[in-house]
């Protein structure tokens, strides 16, 4: 029993609504005669009173799970193959219909167990994820949680603020360099190449490092 | 092989497609390449913005380009070319430079370095340095030893042998007056520039060329930043703040390496204040170092007015909060030439900038004495001295200390040798000189780095907090019955 695709996006959408932007109900509108709608009813995902729809917890597990593929596509195609920024939402929408549990894993394991999509929203955790906290392993990270001594790989820069990111960048610091911290307090210092840095703490968030490489 | 687009450095296609389509717009001569300022404008570079929308009248429509590629992309661009440079860059570099294992770093050295970052060391270290480095060669050699031989030479020969001159050839006394009188341009303004203030800035900036030289400065920056954002400071705010101890009106134009108008004022405001010059230091010292108790209760009220300002303006001033980040470079033995080329340079560049205001400082109190203002002042500042418990001949110490500061320390300095002051008034006055209004080079540059309406505001503050300071601690001194 496989959701169709319509549904799934329904159930997504739903999902986001109700534990995101915390809705207690959505209006079903004119929706009220799509078959997909009736279909995600039937399933046991959602509740329909008058012309309301309400997620049942089997709804949210499943939601949660969609939304959690989908941004984890998302995080791949920007990460790995610099897809454009046009076509990741589109191309996400269809990938995220052929993961399966233990590909989702696989991918979210290679990603190093990103925490917001590229459009800076929350990726849902993962079992994997939970795991990965245990055994600290090719985990990204923020430099701030990284021990000192350690050595680890640049993976990403991400903040809002571009202000930021210009500031890190006048030092030269880009994705794919080693990195190893030398100090935490009172200031960030790392080392990279044959420089050495300081910086400050909501600067230090914004570096996205690979630990264990 | 023919290329779609000159290939320089491997930017995408849709890169390079907007580069195009840029270069196509731009018409006027910049001087530079059209696709340097086509990738600029790609990057958002608010300059060239400004100068493209200055200079071109299809301005809308390369807006228009800009963003169509940023929609393109998720990361903004500037970080995706960026990158793509980096990668060209190690394209080029890999098969042509070969990385040799990291050479095995001088074990001492690196000791020195994990020393110079340790939180724990870097603050007695600090004191060894301002002990040694401030207090012993600036203050006592510079500001003592050295003062003290070249203003000799100043009494002794040059300053009778230009009276003598002036007074044969000119009849005039006003202009006698301008040029050798009390507050003449050549006795006191030349004076003061070459017996007195050379000597001390002097010396400070060799001590800061060195402690430069030797990488030290973005290590306390780095220790100090957590400190200083509780003042609404980065790290890098303690560079014009240490060089404030050697003169303000310097450290005022030094502050323009500071990000934010937000860091600029609030440390033009500590230094206008708090932070007192090596000339002015000097004096004080003098002044109250047969009574060190004495001493001890000026550092500690200015320290603490030093914190509670900045602590204040954090929370008051609105703007973006400040961000800390800088390269730290190795440690290294200073060199002398490049000590010597950076005392020279700045001893120069202080000496253009600041000499024309010591004539003008002389010229404005020639002025203010003819036309009588100069005694209105005095005795309009009467009032408030009398109000911090001083007796009514220091208002003039303190329109002097707003020419330069420490010249208004010296006055008090001939109030006390007619035992004119107790050790109280003398704490009193030492310490309402000190955060006083800022010398008039200091004020000046003041007005030119921070505009009219932030200056006045600053120095109204000034004046204001000063005294309230001063009335402040007499009130607690007469309160406690605290008599030193």
């Amino acid at each position: 029993m496989k959701l169709s695709e319509r549904a799934q996006e329904i159930l997504e959408m739903l999902w986001v609504q109700f534990e995101e932007k915390k809705q207690k109900a959505v209006n079903l509108g004119i929706s009220k005669v799509d078959p997909a709608i009736s279909e995600l009813e039937r399933y046991g995902y959602i509740n329909i009173t008058s012309d309301r729809i309400i997620l049942t917890d089997k709804g949210k597990i499943e939601g949660k799970k969609l939304v959690r593929r989908h941004r984890l596509s998302e995080r791949l195609f920007v990460d790995i193959f610099d897809i454009k920024k046009t076509s990741v939402h589109p191309i996400s929408c269809q990938f995220e219909h052929l993961i399966y549990e233990e590909v989702e894993e696989a991918i979210c394991t290679l990603l190093g167990h990103p925490k917001f999509c590229p459009h800076g929203q929350k990726i849902p955790e993962g079992n994997c994820c939970i795991k990965s906290k245990e055994i600290v392993s090719k985990v990204i990270k923020p430099l701030t949680e990284l021990n000192v001594k350690e050595k680890a790989k640049i993976a990403y820069l991400h903040t809002q603020d571009t202000k930021k990111l210009q500031k890190i960048m006048a030092l030269g610091i880009l994705p794919g360099m080693s990195i190893v911290l030398l100090q935490k307090f009172p200031s960030y210092v790392f080392e990279i190449g044959n420089s050495q840095y300081a910086i400050d703490e909501s600067l230090a968030k914004c570096i996205f490092v690979r630990s264990g490489s | 092989m023919l290329e779609k687009f000159p290939k320089k450095i491997g930017y995408t296609d849709e890169i390079e497609f907007y580069i195009t389509k840029i270069e196509k717009l731009l018409t006027y001569n910049y001087k530079i390449a059209k696709r340097a300022i086509a990738l600029l404008l790609l990057q958002e570079n608010e300059e060239i913005l400004e100068l493209v929308k200055s200079n071109e009248k299809n301005f809308k429509e390369i807006l228009n380009i800009i963003n169509e590629l940023k929609n393109i992309y998720h990361q903004p661009i500037f970080y995706i070319i960026n990158i793509l440079r980096q990668r060209e860059a190690s394209n080029i570099i890999k098969d042509v430079i070969v990385f040799s294992d990291k050479k095995k770093k001088n074990i001492f050295k690196k000791k020195l370095e994990d020393i110079f970052i340790n939180p724990l060391i870097g603050g007695p270290i600090l004191l060894f340095i301002l002990y040694y480095g401030l207090y012993k060669f600036v203050g006592v050699f510079g500001a003592g030893i050295l003062v003290d031989f070249l203003e000799s030479k100043f009494e002794n020969f040059i300053n009778p042998f230009f009276i003598n001159l002036v007074e044969k050839y000119i009849n005039f006394k006003p202009i006698v007056d301008l040029l050798v009188g009390d507050y003449g341009i050549i006795t006191l303004g030349f004076r003061y520039a070459f017996a007195i203030v050379l000597p001390i800035i002097f010396t400070f900036f060799f001590v800061f060329a060195i402690i430069e030289d030797s990488g030290y400065l973005p290590r306390l920056a780095m220790l100090v930043d957590r400190l200083f954002k509780k003042i609404g400071l980065s790290g890098r705010a303690v560079i014009p703040l240490i060089l404030g101890f050697g003169c303000d009106t310097m450290a005022t134009i030094v502050t323009r390496t500071l990000p934010t108008k937000r860091e600029k004022i609030i440390a033009t405001l500590l230094l206008a204040l708090a932070v007192p010059c090596s000339a002015q230091m000097g004096v004080i010292f003098a002044l109250l170092s047969s009574k060190p108790h004495a001493l001890i209760i000026w550092f500690f009220v200015i320290f603490f007015v030093f914190l509670i300002v900045g602590f204040l303006s954090s929370k008051i001033l609105p703007g973006e909060r400040p961000t800390f980040y800088m390269e730290i470079p190795p440690l290294r033995f200073p060199e002398f030439k490049n000590v010597f080329l950076k005392t020279f340079t700045r001893l120069k560049w202080y000496f253009l900038e600041v000499l024309p205001l010591f004539i003008l400082a002389s010229f404005l109190i020639w002025i203010g004495k003819i036309t009588g203002i100069f005694d209105l002042m005095v005795k309009l500042l009467e009032y408030p001295v009398r109000f911090i418990g001083l007796p009514k001949e220091t208002a003039i110490a303190f329109l002097f200390g707003f020419f330069r500061r420490d010249y208004g320390a010296a006055g008090l300095y001939d109030l006390k040798k007619s035992n004119l002051l107790s050790t109280n008034q003398l704490v009193i006055a030492c310490i309402t000189l000190t955060l006083f209004l800022p010398c008039i080079a200091q004020f000046l540059v003041n007005l030119k780095e921070r505009g009219y309406k932030n200056a006045f505001f600053i120095s109204i503050f000034v004046l204001f907090f000063s005294f309230s300071v001063g009335f402040l601690v007499n009130l607690i001194f007469n309160f406690f019955k605290i008599s030193l």
